[in-house]
């Protein structure tokens, strides 16, 4: 256990090091959901009625970003094989990777997406919501995404490839999450969708590790 | 016979008895494939009655039911290959499953261009965002995610193994897309075929129904074989290839 702490670590400050990796998919985060307003106009009304499901819609686009670099680079310099012979479980290093990506993508969302959210003119009972979702939801998306670097890892054209496996299983994050912001923002209670999106989690934390460790072993053989 | 104390599935691992047994097989699910097929389009065209809301457009249920079951029954197999393969690494499932998705993907296809050609005139809209839909959708997506990523590798078994995994998580889409018009107040209708009470459908519509169900079975059960079959042959080339070393 305290080894994969050791490599959540590791890679968190690795992703430090590289200012750049860190950046980049919450600037895209940001200025993508900037774009709404500019492009469908700044009517107050309309926008709140889109922020929940575009401030969803580019957290998925943004996680997808960093998610090529998950496993790549240690599958290149051959720290992936020693990962693997070593003594503790491919599984538990999955969940390492996970939280570590989660740490660099999902709560920087958490932090900027009230602010974004603001800007969208979205609900005032809304934003409680928003970020339950996010908390919980963000998670499973780093989950499902690194089940989708491990499966293609080794293939060629990976980053198109990627978002082609990895959206559609995003699916029922993306429902779930903006039906429990938007029931908030007509004053209904969120806590139906949110349970579902906890749901995922849990099944998700039990089961994508083993998914993402079988294709890692696939690619390592 | 040394080959009685092999057990059934591992038996037909080998690709010479998969090929004897498939080219017996072969003639016979083709030729009954046609027969029903052309019976169930009979039927189902010209000699069931329209239906009492609904009228002639009902006819269109007759490709649509069978893709649509075909499109999640062919995922289920691919799934049950899938495992078998990860599990037993039997060499057959993991081409089985290459050889069913382009297939599956088609039915699912034809499923939601069917559903949307019944829908424009029923609902009004080619298109709408129930729960039934979208997880139909979400299945054709996890159709080309597969075909996508099973040739995206030099090594063609390992995108056969990586495909497997891909396909066994993504069957958590399969129940979603049985139980949605029970879950969610869906504008698609809910189950008419396998209730608790029998078929709500009269024996009319049943015939063509069932005979197109079969037909669409024999279809695939006897393209599967040709492709498998093609897919053996296609190996052995490569592998003498290699052995000879053109390449």
């Amino acid at each position: 256990m305290s080894a994969a702490f050791a490599l959540f670590l590791h890679d968190l400050k690795l992703q430090f090091r590289h200012g750049s990796d860190l950046v980049a998919p919450l600037a895209f985060f940001v200025l993508a959901v900037l774009m709404v307003p500019l492009g469908v106009g700044p009517e107050p009304n309309l926008l709140a009625r889109l922020a929940p499901g575009m401030l969803w819609i580019t957290a998925l686009l943004a996680t997808l970003l960093a998610l090529d670099r998950l496993f790549q680079r240690d599958f290149e310099d051959g720290t992936l094989d020693l990962l693997a012979l070593s003594p503790m479980p491919l599984e538990l290093t999955v969940l390492a990777k996970v939280a570590a990506h989660w740490v660099t993508t999902g709560l920087p969302f958490m932090v900027i997406a009230p602010i974004l959210g603001v800007m969208l003119h979205l609900d005032g009972n809304s934003f409680l919501a928003l970020e339950i979702s996010l908390l919980i939801g963000t998670p499973v998306l780093s989950m499902i995404g690194a089940f989708g670097a491990a499966v293609t890892l080794g293939a060629r054209r990976g980053g198109a490839l990627l978002a082609l496996l990895v959206l559609p299983l995003y699916v029922p994050i993306l429902i779930f999450a903006t039906s429990a912001i938007a029931a908030a923002g007509e004053g209904l209670s969120p806590r139906p969708h949110l349970l579902l999106l906890a749901s995922f989690f849990a099944g998700g934390i039990v089961l994508v590790p083993f998914a993402a460790a079988a294709a890692l072993r696939n690619a390592l053989e | 016979m040394t080959t009685a104390r092999i057990p059934l599935l591992h038996r037909y691992a080998n690709p010479a008895a998969f090929g004897r047994l498939s080219s017996q097989i072969l003639p016979w699910t083709a030729g009954v494939s046609a027969i029903l097929l052309g019976l169930g389009l009979y039927f189902g065209l010209f000699a069931s009655p329209p239906d009492y809301q609904q009228g002639n457009t009902v006819r269109i249920m007759y490709v649509h039911v069978p893709a649509a079951i075909m499109s999640e029954v062919v995922y289920g197999l691919m799934a049950a290959a899938a495992a078998a393969g990860i599990i037993w690494k039997h060499a057959l499932a993991d081409l089985f499953v290459k050889a069913a998705a382009p297939l599956g993907a088609a039915f699912t296809f034809i499923c939601l261009v069917a559903g949307s050609l019944w829908g424009k005139p029923m609902w009004g809209a080619w298109w709408v965002w129930d729960a039934r839909l979208t997880s139909e959708l979400v299945l054709f997506f996890l159709y080309l995610g597969y075909l996508a990523l099973v040739d995206a590798f030099d090594d063609p078994q390992r995108g056969l193994r990586a495909g497997a995994i891909l396909v066994l998580v993504g069957v958590v889409d399969l129940p979603i897309i049985k139980f949605s018009v029970d879950w969610w107040n869906t504008l698609h209708q809910p189950a008419s075929l396998i209730t608790m009470s029998g078929p709500k459908m009269d024996k009319s519509m049943l015939l063509p129904l069932f005979l197109m169900i079969g037909g669409f079975t024999t279809f695939f059960i006897t393209v599967v074989l040709m492709r498998l079959e093609s897919e053996l042959l296609a190996r052995r080339i490569r592998a003498w290839r290699t052995a000879s070393g053109d390449e």
